[in-house]
């Protein structure tokens, strides 16, 4: 049985990584598009304070621009962690998003620490045999039980708002609901599994050990528990494997929102390197079909845009 | 409030599916807080309603209504046909990434709804919310392109209704992207409303005529949207240079056409017609700075209108591609854009992808030059001669969306008296629209000017009356709004017609640089005459 329980979990971790990576692919294989940035701009560094942009200074293209990493990376965190953007415009939202989304954040760092402790026992045994090893084992369960509770909690509260909230209901789909109660689902019964069988976490480091040593040894619970943990190891598998298919995976997308769109304020330099790209797009075919366009699907973007206009 | 009781409703009947209703608005500030002080909003003539596809109160497009099966297929067929281009790397690379991302990863949190100056001041009416339209897009999408189940992303029918009511839905958005800026994901409504139009325009030849006929396409034939030709412009630039002369005691002139000059300037050409003292006071600043600039008289370049920015892709593009070649025939430096938020975000932010090789000629914000001139001490000032409270507009165009937030602020330090500048609230790129953005300031057909008027620039209004809450409301008080953008003025100066604003409570608008004029001590005093203006 636990065999089965290995080749599920190992097939949702490469069906995972598999769609995102594909996902990742497909958007930065995308081609250049003009500009569109949004201000603030995170990475404007002192200027982001009010908004302000590189276009501010007199003859800009003669100044060295200054790109803040540091500043872009600190709006990502604040962004990504604490959800401020819902935080400051949609509070009703937040209160139940929030939790939602932190305690998936700190489910996956439960599994993090559990990952690692298997590694560390893999090449250093005598430390996770050491007060170290049990120190990530109460790391593990604060963590994981903290993010099952307020995912929960958070999964709830979003499904209940979808179905009473007038502004929501109109918008949501069955797959939204679906969505929601899956992680429900799952997260009920890895909780239930944490409280009936494996409160020490003990079990499920196991099989991450297991895991990550490709051991695939038996799981040590018999009857009922084996059926917990089993079903638990399966829909957390299904859900994982779930998640890059559906518009869950906007965590993808926000980030080439935000870099290659929002954010994206990188000028056209004369003689710079977008110049070469922007030519090879002014070769692509127009093919819309309204009269005073006339694509063909043979004339070219450069040519559309630069051919005499009938007076 | 008649309210479409939900998204599929797009889909069924012909009657209009929303009516904005005073006792739905929030009233406005004193002293506009009364009905009576609120002008009546023309309806629709019963024969419009009958002829064109009608949404709600007003209408854009001049859509007709179908007379048979075939043309009811056509529009449909169409509008699919320009959905399936407008997700094609060759037909739209331009706008491809951003318009798939917004497609596909909306939440539908609603979180943009409050941003929205239209759905707020409307009555908070559903139709208008910024999400509404982007929602019937990509249910089409994934229904009648992908072939998903409604299962994933709700239902919606396909049909002529849907199709036109969506298409003239995309005009009840000024695409100010203020609803962008509050998404949590990074979704882009107003974006979308953009690509319908293009879908709309680009591949079933349907836009406003003031934005195509009398706007993009007159541009590129005649060389203005305003119907002027060279000649004209270099007439009433002469006269200009006349008036301003006269008025300011200085004589000014406008150079044409000089080769190898430093600075090529681009007015919108609605100024010269409408506002010709921004031009004047252009000229006199400029000249009095000691620069090497001049205009130029070869079309396009004397109007830096660009109304494909609004609606359509390949109009844009021609219409930036030849204000660039101009600039690179005469061989200036850099090419200056004057008070025109649209002209502004048009030449120097999206067609910045677009221009290679000689015509890529820089391009800078007409303000960020002033603030240099200004704070430069090379024009002597005197700020007491601007002694009226003073707001500011920031153009979106402008500010939101090219960060360009200080330089305006630094000159109005420096030219007003202290304590006379108050900001609206919110401000800055985080400003609401005028109401007039995306073209609307130009579009009156029907009774579409009262709903601008009544619904997209109530906000500002609200704005500007808050701003000078602590004023005494009267036209023996004059207050001033300085709005640094053509369509922007024009929105607001209709604002205050419609409500008769300027005598009631003694609000006037303008540009920033005859204020600056204004606090210039060489200049004969009271260049601003409010008294005109009554």
């Amino acid at each position: 049985m636990s065999i089965v329980l290995y080749i599920v979990a190992y097939a949702a971790i490469v069906v995972f990584f598999g769609a995102v990576l594909l996902r990742v692919v497909f958007w930065t294989k995308m081609p250049a598009h003009v500009r569109w940035e949004l201000y603030p701009v995170a990475h404007e560094g002192k200027k982001a304070s009010y908004g302000g942009s590189y276009l501010e200074e007199p003859e800009w293209w003669t100044k060295q621009r200054h790109v803040s990493l540091w500043a872009e990376a600190k709006a990502m965190f604040i962004e990504i962690v604490f959800l401020a953007a819902l935080w400051e415009h949609n509070r009703k939202m937040w209160f139940r998003s929030f939790p939602f989304h932190f305690g998936l954040y700190l489910i996956i760092s439960a599994t993090g620490v559990m990952v690692f402790a298997s590694l560390l026992a893999l090449v250093w045994p005598a430390a996770i045999a050491s007060w170290f090893g049990g120190l990530l084992q109460v790391v593990t369960i604060v963590l994981g039980f903290a993010g099952m509770v307020l995912s929960l909690f958070g999964a709830a509260g979003l499904i209940h708002r979808r179905l009473t909230d007038e502004d929501l209901r109109d918008f949501t789909s069955a797959s939204d609901i679906f969505n929601l109660l899956f992680f429900v689902g799952a997260f009920g019964l890895a909780f239930i599994t944490w409280i009936a069988i494996d409160h020490d976490f003990s079990l499920v480091s196991y099989f991450v050990y297991n895991l990550v040593s490709f051991k695939m040894a038996a799981i040590p619970v018999h009857g009922t528990g084996a059926a917990l943990f089993g079903l638990t190891i399966i829909s957390l598998s299904a859900l994982l494997a779930y998640i890059p298919m559906t518009h869950m995976s906007h965590f993808v997308g926000k980030y080439f929102a935000y870099h290659s769109i929002r954010w994206n304020d990188a000028p056209n330099l004369k003689n710079g390197k977008e110049e070469e790209e922007i030519e090879g797009l002014l070769t692509l075919p127009v093919s819309w079909s309204a009269e005073h366009i006339g694509g063909d699907g043979k004339k070219s973007w450069a040519q559309v845009a630069t051919e005499e206009v009938k007076k | 409030m008649k309210r479409p009781p939900s998204v599929k409703t797009i889909a069924k009947g012909v009657e209009p599916l929303a009516e904005v209703l005073w006792e739905d608005q929030e009233p406005l500030p004193p002293p506009f807080d009364k009905a009576d002080t609120e002008p009546g909003f023309k309806r629709l003539t019963e024969k419009a309603g009958q002829t064109l596809v009608v949404l709600d109160d007003t209408i854009a497009l001049n859509i007709p209504v179908p007379e048979s099966k075939e043309q009811e297929e056509k529009l449909v067929n169409g509008f699919i046909s320009g959905l399936r281009k407008s997700i094609s790397a060759e037909d739209n690379w331009t706008f491809l990434q951003p318009f798939m991302l917004s497609l596909e990863h909306c939440a539908k949190c609603q979180t943009c709804s409050d941003s929205c100056h239209i759905y707020l001041e409307s009555g908070r009416n559903p139709l208008y919310r910024p999400t509404y339209r982007s929602e019937i897009l990509r249910r089409i999408y994934l229904k009648y392109i992908k072939g998903k189940s409604r299962w994933h992303h709700g239902d919606i029918d396909l049909n002529w209704k849907t199709v036109t009511r969506l298409i003239e839905l995309s005009y009840r958005c000024n695409i100010c992207r203020r609803c962008a800026q509050t998404c949590p994901i990074g979704c882009d409504n107003a974006l979308m409303a953009r690509e319908i139009r293009k879908i709309a325009s680009q591949e079933m030849g349907i836009a406003p005529k003031e934005l195509h006929e009398n706007g993009s396409v007159l541009q590129l034939k005649v060389g203005s949207s305003t119907g002027m030709n060279s000649l004209v412009v270099k007439d009433n630039v002469d006269f200009i240079d006349e008036d301003t002369s006269e008025i300011t005691g200085i004589e000014v002139h406008t150079p044409f056409d000089k080769k190898g000059a430093e600075i090529l300037l681009v007015h919108n050409a609605g100024e010269i017609m409408a506002w010709p003292e921004n031009v004047g006071s252009f000229s006199l600043i400029f000249q009095q700075a000691g620069l090497d600039w001049c205009m130029s008289s070869e079309a396009p370049a004397y109007d830096g209108i660009n109304y494909g920015v609004f609606y359509d892709d390949v109009q844009f593009a021609r219409t930036a591609v030849r204000h660039a070649k101009v600039a690179a025939e005469l061989g200036v430096k850099k090419i200056v854009i004057a008070e025109c938020g649209h002209a502004n975000k048009a030449l120097t932010v999206i067609a910045d992808r677009l221009l290679t090789g000689d015509i890529n000629v820089p391009r800078e914000n007409a303000i960020v030059l002033l603030r240099d001139i200004v704070c430069s001490g090379k024009l002597k000032l005197d700020p007491s001669r601007n002694d009226f409270p003073v707001t500011l507009h920031d153009p979106c165009n402008m500010v939101r969306l090219m960060g360009i937030v200080k330089p305006q602020r630094d000159i109005l330090e420096a030219i007003l008296p202290p304590g006379r500048f108050r900001e609206m609230e919110p401000h800055g790129v985080h400003n609401f629209c005028c109401g007039g953005g995306s073209g609307f300031a130009i579009m009156s057909g029907h009774n579409f000017a009262d709903w601008r008027h009544h619904v997209s620039g109530r906000r500002k209004f609200r704005q500007i009356l808050e701003a000078f809450k602590d004023e005494p409301m009267d036209p023996e008080h004059p207050k001033y709004v300085c709005a640094p953008c053509s369509n922007c003025k024009g929105q607001i100066r209709d604002i205050f017609a419609y409500y008769g604003a300027t005598k009631k409570a003694g609000l006037h608008y303008g540009g920033l640089v005859e204020l600056i004029v204004n606090a210039m001590v060489d200049v004969k005093p009271g260049y601003i005459n409010f008294e005109d203006e009554m």
